[in-house]
């Protein structure tokens, strides 16, 4: 394959508009390959391994971008460099001649903070190395910051997290994805009602998730404060948590909080019960993956993401919601009743890592053990992580998922090619799969979604089996992709749809649980028949 | 651990993004107030400096913190650039009378550099002031001498001069003295030479340009002495500068009206003295026959402007910019006694017909003391003439009065800028902002050709390199953490 390189300097973009750009130019010039990246150390070493690299592009900055083009035809290289650098000036403000020269947009916090209303809060979602040093500038300048980059330095969270508490002000992250504050969705968000439940969390779609069931059970949010998932390890000590909660017990509007958590680390649960306990106001409390904990006094603990958004909608003294548990039950035993005996594995393909591990604790309760890439212990990690090896739940927004390509919320190639390379595994007694909705996912997931589901079933059941495909949708009624839609659509495709991601879990749960004493009810009664 | 009110649930959120623009749906959709910042890696890119950078921001709440520290001390300097009072009170007949123990040393434009690495042009000016001051008998023999070490060079900067072009001063020749009124403090720099292409300051050495030195020892400099000491108190450059950016001037590659008005001046007092008639003509005639010949004032008022406000500890403000046609270097008030260096750039704009950048030399000169005063490029907007040379339209000119503003930390009143409605021009280049903001100081020049002798070849802009910038904040980090 012919390979030509070179680079545009000093003009940053990210990488979402560089991944457009590439896509464009695929379309428009039927080039094979199409990589546009900055110029960073690690991207270099990305290119390197890709066999991409060449001496043209050794002195790219980071302030550079390099393209690389590749194709067999090499006549098609050049049309395409054309393309892309046409994409990458098409996107320049445009000043025509003769016309007032447009005030160019500002380029940094402080010229930000100078044309804004009151700035008060920094959204940062640039790379890692350097989020934490623009975190530090909007803290400076009064704001409060949402740093959804990850890959910070552990002592430049430590160093922001200091200043933060200091000046009274709250670091949301590194490595937080989703945030309402005063109503205002940030990040990866669902659109949910206003209401009396204040959420304070260190996962991303497990703070979805709560917030999507507490709407479903007609209740609604104060505040969703996000902390990022480093926060409530020993070396950050659980600043923003505790911050968050501090912040939740003083505000009026929130009469429940709940907090939505992996187990922080021993010194900083015990901090963050203390906290709770303190705070004057019913508190449920979710260390997904903890040990099993009891509720006393104001303290409310769960250990699903379903049963802490129920637990806190009854403490808001709405009404007690509903149990999908029946629903369930009766699920597990008809999708039973049409799989074969050698159908016996979950496979759990995730976008949320929370998912991921919440199913992976519900599956372990019931002694179900599954393998992983993001496992509960070490001892259970994937070997290969194409390959799934008896139950298995991925995480596929992942690092070794997402180099170089969009989240799975927002891409669901690689979630639907592997969708359809479970489905051809005869062993697969069903697949879960994960569709979160909401701000800044993919604006028709079913839309893509559905017709994989619909293929996956038609090979199996070309090869004599049925492969249950159970779907949960985190997202709502007012989700710019309305929940109701997507559901529809994928009911219609012949995906099973529960109502939630603990319900999904356990759906599955129940599935394995009764193959597998299935299994071992013919093996009795070949036993038996043996020594009739 | 919590100061007061829980401030992030009590305020109207208005959001500032920066990064992946999906992730503002939401904060778009529920009609909030949102501005996106066209964000890219400050400075050359490096996150460790990124990370010092944001450890030199001020916080208004925090006045201990290094940040509010160096906002402070800036403030003094702007407060000292601002009343600064440049007059010109004299020349000096022979550089060797301000500097008694200067012995056989050449002053140069930009930051330090020895005579092996140096350009074309400047290699030539040298020779030709070795030639000058008869140090050496033929151009072979000056070059030897040079190259023996024979020679103590210097930048102008650190004795208080600037030079144009090559900036070469040597201990005969004479130079305009600037005083600053409110501080005291003097600064220098030589006469411009007539003739084009045959001069020093773009390297010549022919004996016509040793004539033109000796002419402007013999006839101008005692000429012009004998007109300043007839102007009462010296003549006021600050007034004088300010209505020439109103005429059109930028007072750097532009100087049309503020030589007039010093021709004006410089007449009353000559028509007023006892000089002979011959002698007064043949100034005036220099005078008026070269439309820059305004442009050693200039500097020199920005270098007494500039050098006042040098020496404030902790400050981050740029106190000279200079070229020495291989690098540029930059002063800052806080970091005495350094130069941050980075490679020079060739000028962009218009080639005079029959050369190219081939012939270019990258970008020479002390003159970019006037952009760090809050001159030239910065107050483009005064001199629509001037961006013919880029190439641009006098929207262009505009554009970057108003992007320098983004780089520096205030406004000089006394320097306005009629066609943006009268605001004071951008002054005070703050390393800090020139980094945040991946902006590189624009500065106004003409071109030399890179051969000695050949002299101007076009004129354009070129931009101070990055590096300058970004070393300086890494040294300012480092000190401040002291």
């Amino acid at each position: 394959m012919a390979i030509q390189s070179s680079i545009r300097a000093n003009l940053y973009k990210d990488s979402v508009s560089l991944m457009r750009i590439s896509q464009v130019t695929v379309a428009r010039t039927g080039v094979q390959r199409v990589t546009l990246l900055m110029g960073t150390r690690s991207n270099k070493e990305f290119l390197q391994q890709a066999g991409l690299m060449n001496p043209a592009l050794e002195g790219a900055k980071p302030g550079d971008i390099m393209i690389v083009v590749a194709d067999d035809a090499p006549e098609k290289l050049a049309a395409a460099e054309r393309e892309i650098h046409s994409l990458i000036v098409g996107e320049e403000p445009k000043g025509g001649a003769g016309e007032p020269a447009a005030e160019a947009p500002p380029r940094s916090i402080s010229g930000g903070v100078a044309i804004a209303d009151h700035a008060d809060l920094a959204l940062i979602s640039v790379p890692g190395p350097y989020a934490a040093a623009e975190a530090l500038k909007a803290l400076r300048q009064g704001l409060n910051v949402l740093l959804f980059s990850d890959n910070v330095p552990i002592e430049q969270e430590q160093a922001i997290k200091r200043v933060a508490a200091q000046k009274g002000l709250l670091v949301m992250g590194p490595d937080c994805g989703t945030a309402i504050i005063n109503g205002v969705p940030l990040g990866f968000a669902n659109v949910v009602r206003r209401g009396v439940i204040g959420l304070v969390g260190a996962s991303g779609t497990g703070l979805q998730e709560v917030m999507c069931q507490v709407h479903r059970h007609g209740q609604g949010i104060s505040q969703a404060i996000g902390t990022g998932s480093h926060d409530v390890s020993s070396e950050v000590g659980g600043i923003t948590m505790l911050q968050g909660l501090e912040l939740l017990a003083a505000d009026p509007q929130t009469k429940v909080v709940a907090i939505v958590s992996k187990p922080p680390a021993r010194d900083v649960q015990k901090h963050v019960i203390e906290r709770a306990i303190a705070i004057g106001k019913p508190v449920v409390i979710c260390f997904l993956g903890g040990e099993p904990a009891a509720s006393a006094g104001n303290i409310h603990r769960t250990s699903s993401l379903e049963e802490t958004a129920r637990q806190a909608v009854a403490l808001a003294g709405a009404r007690q919601p509903g149990s999908d548990d029946q629903a369930i039950e009766q699920l597990a035993t008809r999708i039973c009743a049409a799989l074969a005996p050698s159908q016996r594995y979950l496979r759990g393909l995730y976008s949320g890592g929370t998912f991921c591990s919440e199913a992976q604790t519900i599956w372990q309760a019931a002694g179900i053990r599954a393998r992983s890439n993001a496992p509960l212990a070490a001892a259970d990690r994937l070997a290969d992580v194409e390959e799934s090896h008896g139950h298995t739940a991925i995480d596929l927004g992942s690092d070794e998922f997402t180099v170089g390509r969009p989240h799975p919320m927002i891409d669901y190639g690689v979630r639907i090619e592997r969708l359809l390379k479970e489905a051809d595994d005869p062993t697969v007694a069903c697949i879960v799969l994960d569709v979160v909705l909401g701000h800044g996912s993919h604006p028709n997931p079913a839309e893509i979604l559905a017709p994989a589901v619909r293929r996956a079933k038609a090979a199996a059941r070309a090869q004599g089996r049925e492969v249950p495909v159970i779907c949960f949708v985190c997202g709502t009624d007012s989700d710019p992709q309305p929940v109701g839609t997507q559901k529809a659509m994928l009911v219609e495709a012949g995906a099973e749809i529960v109502g939630s991601s603990t319900g999904a879990a356990l759906a599955a749960q129940a599935i394995a649980s009764r193959m597998a004493a299935d299994d071992s009810g013919t093996g009795r009664r070949a036993m038996q028949g043996g020594e009739r | 651990m919590m100061n007061g009110a829980p401030f992030a649930l009590q305020a109207k959120t208005s959001v500032i993004s920066l990064g992946a623009a999906d992730l503002d749906r939401g904060v778009e959709s529920s009609g909030a107030p949102l501005v996106r910042l066209q964000w890219r890696p400050v400075g050359d890119g490096s996150p460790e400096v990124a990370w010092s950078l944001a450890q030199l921001v001020g916080d208004a709440g925090n006045a201990d913190c290094l940040g509010s520290r160096i906002d402070r001390a800036n403030a003094e300097v702007l407060e000292r650039i601002l009343t600064a009072q440049p007059v010109w009170v004299d020349v000096a007949a022979h550089a060797s009378e301000i500097w008694p123990d200067m012995g056989r040393t050449l002053l140069h434009a930009g930051p330090p550099i020895a005579w092996n690495d140096m350009c074309g042009p400047m290699k030539g000016a040298v020779v030709g002031a070795i030639l000058y001051e008869n140090w050496a008998a033929t151009p072979d023999e000056a070059e030897q001498l040079a190259a023996s070490g024979g020679i103590r060079f210097a930048p102008c900067h650190e004795f208080g001069a600037v030079g144009p072009m090559t900036g070469i001063v040597s201990p005969s020749m004479p130079l305009f003295v600037v005083e600053n009124k409110t501080t005291g403090n003097r600064a220098y720099a030589p006469m411009m030479e007539s003739g084009g292409a045959k001069t020093l300051r773009f390297g010549a050495f022919a004996a016509e340009v040793i004539e033109g030195l000796k002419l402007i020892e013999n006839v101008l400099a005692p000429c012009l002495k004998a007109a300043v000491a007839g102007i009462d108190g010296g003549l006021p450059l600050k007034p004088l500068m300010s209505q020439s950016l109103h005429m059109g001037d930028d007072v750097h590659n532009r100087n049309t009206a503020a030589t007039l008005l010093l021709y004006r001046a410089v007449t009353e007092a000559l028509l007023k003295s006892s000089i002979s008639r011959d002698v007064v003509h043949e100034t005036l005639r220099t005078i008026g026959a070269d439309d820059m010949f305004f442009l050693s004032l200039s500097m020199a008022a920005c270098k007494a402007t500039m050098d006042a406000a040098h020496g404030v500890p902790f400050s981050s403000i740029v106190t000279a910019m200079a070229r020495n046609g291989v690098n540029v270097g930059i002063r800052v008030s806080g970091l005495d006694g350094q130069w941050f260096v980075g490679p020079a750039d060739i000028p962009i704009g218009l080639f005079l017909p029959g050369f190219s950048e081939a012939d270019a030399n990258p970008d020479i000169g002390d003159s970019a003391i006037t952009e760090t005063a809050g001159l030239g490029a910065f107050a483009m907007a005064a001199a629509p003439a001037m961006v013919q040379f880029v190439g641009g339209t006098p929207q262009d000119a505009l554009r970057y009065s108003r992007e320098m503003a983004h780089v520096t930390v205030g406004r000089n009143p006394g320097f306005t800028l009629p066609m943006l409605d009268f605001i004071g021009a951008p002054v005070g280049i703050d390393i800090r902002k020139v980094v945040d903001e991946s902006m590189r100081p624009v500065i106004n020049t003409a071109t030399a050709h890179k051969e000695p002798g050949k002299g101007i070849i076009g004129a354009g802009v070129v931009q101070a390199p990055m590096k300058c910038f970004v070393d300086a904040v890494g040294a300012l980090a480092t000190i401040a953490a002291r």
